[in-house]
């Protein structure tokens, strides 16, 4: 087993004083792709945003708990949280890039964290957009609008974007949702290519999806964490009743 | 009635509606030039006014107007760009802000001459500004601060909320992302805002009574240091706007021509609305699209 990306332990995520989420410790190993899965409205996506503190803006959103990654708590008053998001990229379930060229949607990040130096941002901006295989499709047109794109492109601009600040963490809240099937299948084989060098964590609605491209899979139901293990065993020989029900389509 | 029926009803009045609303800002404009431009020449744009005799110009009241336009603005756009980006993303909900919201639309339906005497009373007498442009300033910045500070807030309210957690999670501070994503996107609408603005200003007469003033000293057009007397840059001098010279040759001009005057006068008015209007909207969007590199 590798070692730990990020650990959460009895995380509690509330909305008006509603709980979304109740209590939850998961544990994300380094270099590998973790799927969150569950019916809608089961604190899934409400979970992963607490990852990155994402839901801080949210106005009646509290969270208690700890979620512990490279030996802080982020949740602590002392985490800087801007240092804290980028060591946390995010994807979102609609494509956002920027209203910039794709070379500044990539670029925009680094330069804000101090890269200055024109040759090295276009060895970033290179380097990102080739990992998400992206730069063939676009080198000739850097400087246009990142809009012009197609969604599918759009989505592996963005997570391009992500790369370029250089997190070890990746979390995806439905990457592939809002794409056509030819797209859906380059974001995966994507997030297969890149747990070699990232903790993955993505929320899918897609059970086939999550069979696919994860390695552990975890299953939430009512902001409770039901059941969390190998992605295989989950899907072939799950531990409760609810996820049997709800991976073999009883529910939800 | 069938739906397609109510729908063409429902489609014919509001195109009428639309027509008709049309139809009185054309008629408004072209009998307002009709009347205005034969008066228009150089002499009548460059020359100052006579009190008594025929063919006094516009020159002086032109220029006041152009100038406490670029004076209201400098203080204007900064307060009130700043004041709406604190009350759309720094301000937390609480009866507080929702007061201070509240006052700020109380300020906005404000009558113009109440703003007028309120800048006679602070601007003029209380801070000893006198009647000077500065006073004319800050009173129509007192009445255009509302318009700016909603309108930048509904512009920045309008940027998709991922737009702005895609900066955030990419570990940019909250200024930079206000700053670099969010502004350039609230931009047309913020510019938008700003020309009705800058509309109100070149228009406004009523506030301006009390605190620019209705007289001109006499202006050295070839000093230009602003901390001359008579420099057309002091902004401590009187200074009598177009639209406050439309309204004092109408009610009590004594020159033969005032009539003529007054309707070239208006016809410039006008004119340099539409002009501003026409230039802003160009440069709001060549501005957006160098900011967005969309073609």
């Amino acid at each position: 087993m590798s070692e730990t990306a990020l650990y959460t332990k009895e995380l509690s995520v509330f909305y008006g004083g509603k709980p979304a989420v109740r209590k939850i410790s998961l544990t994300f190993p380094e270099r590998r792709v973790i799927a969150l899965i569950g019916p809608s409205g089961c604190g899934k996506s409400t979970f992963l945003r607490s990852l990155n503190r994402m839901n801080d803006g949210i106005p009646g959103a509290r969270v208690e708990g700890e979620i512990w990654t490279e030996g802080r708590d982020i949740n602590d008053p002392n985490t800087d949280v801007v240092l804290l998001r980028q060591k946390i990229g995010m994807v979102w379930q609609k494509p956002n890039p920027f209203h910039k060229s794709i070379y500044e949607n990539v670029a925009f990040g680094p330069r804000s964290h101090g890269v200055k130096d024109k040759r090295m941002l276009d060895e970033i901006v290179e380097s990102s957009l080739r990992r998400t295989a992206l730069w063939d499709e676009v080198k000739d047109r850097l400087h246009r609008s990142a809009l012009a794109l197609s969604g599918g492109q759009q989505q592996r601009l963005c997570i391009a974007r992500s790369l370029a600040v250089k997190p070890r963490i990746l979390l995806m809240d439905e990457p592939a949702s809002a794409l056509d099937p030819v797209s859906t299948a380059k974001i995966e084989e994507l997030i297969a290519e890149l747990k070699r060098d990232y903790c993955i964590v993505i929320v899918t609605h897609n059970l086939y999806q999550a069979a696919r491209v994860s390695d552990k899979t975890a299953f939430f139901l009512s902001g409770s964490l039901i059941e969390y293990d190998e992605t295989q065993k989950m899907f072939t020989n799950p531990a409760n009743r609810a996820t049997d029900d709800y991976i073999s389509g009883r529910f939800g | 009635m069938k739906p397609r029926v109510a729908d063409r009803i429902a489609t014919g009045m509001l195109i009428g509606i639309a027509g008709f609303i049309m139809l009185i800002l054309a008629g408004l404009i072209a009998y307002l030039l009709f009347r205005g431009l034969r008066h228009i020449s150089w002499h009548f744009l460059t020359s100052p006014p006579q009190s008594i005799k025929r063919g006094g110009g516009i020159g002086p009241q032109l220029f006041n107007s152009l100038y406490l336009l670029v004076l209201t603005m400098i203080i204007t756009i900064p307060l009130g760009v700043g004041a709406g980006i604190f009350m759309s993303q720094y301000a937390k909900v609480h009866p507080l802000t929702s007061f201070i919201r509240l006052v700020v639309e109380v300020l906005s339906s404000f009558p113009s001459i109440v703003i007028g005497l309120f800048g006679l009373l602070v601007f003029v007498d209380r801070f000893g500004l006198k009647y000077s442009l500065v006073s004319g300033a800050l009173a129509l910045t007192v009445f255009n601060l509302p318009l700016m500070v909603r309108v930048t807030e509904q512009a920045l309210g309008g940027v998709p909320r991922e737009q702005k957690e895609a900066g955030l999670a990419l570990g940019l501070s909250r200024w930079k992302t206000i700053r670099s994503i969010m502004l350039p996107m609230a931009f047309p609408a913020i510019m938008t805002g700003t020309i009705l603005a800058a509309g109100r200003v070149f228009g406004e007469a009523a506030a301006l009574l009390f605190t620019a003033g209705v007289t001109t000293p006499k202006l050295d057009f070839t000093d230009w240091i602003p901390f001359h007397r008579a420099s057309p840059l002091n902004p401590f001098r009187p200074a009598e706007t177009l639209a406050v010279h439309i309204w004092k040759i109408n009610s009590e001009g004594l020159a033969p021509d005032a009539p003529e005057i007054a309707a070239g006068a208006s016809a410039v008015l006008i004119l340099i609305v539409l002009l501003f209007n026409f230039g802003a909207r160009w440069l709001g969007r060549a501005i957006y699209r160098k900011f967005t590199s969309t073609k």
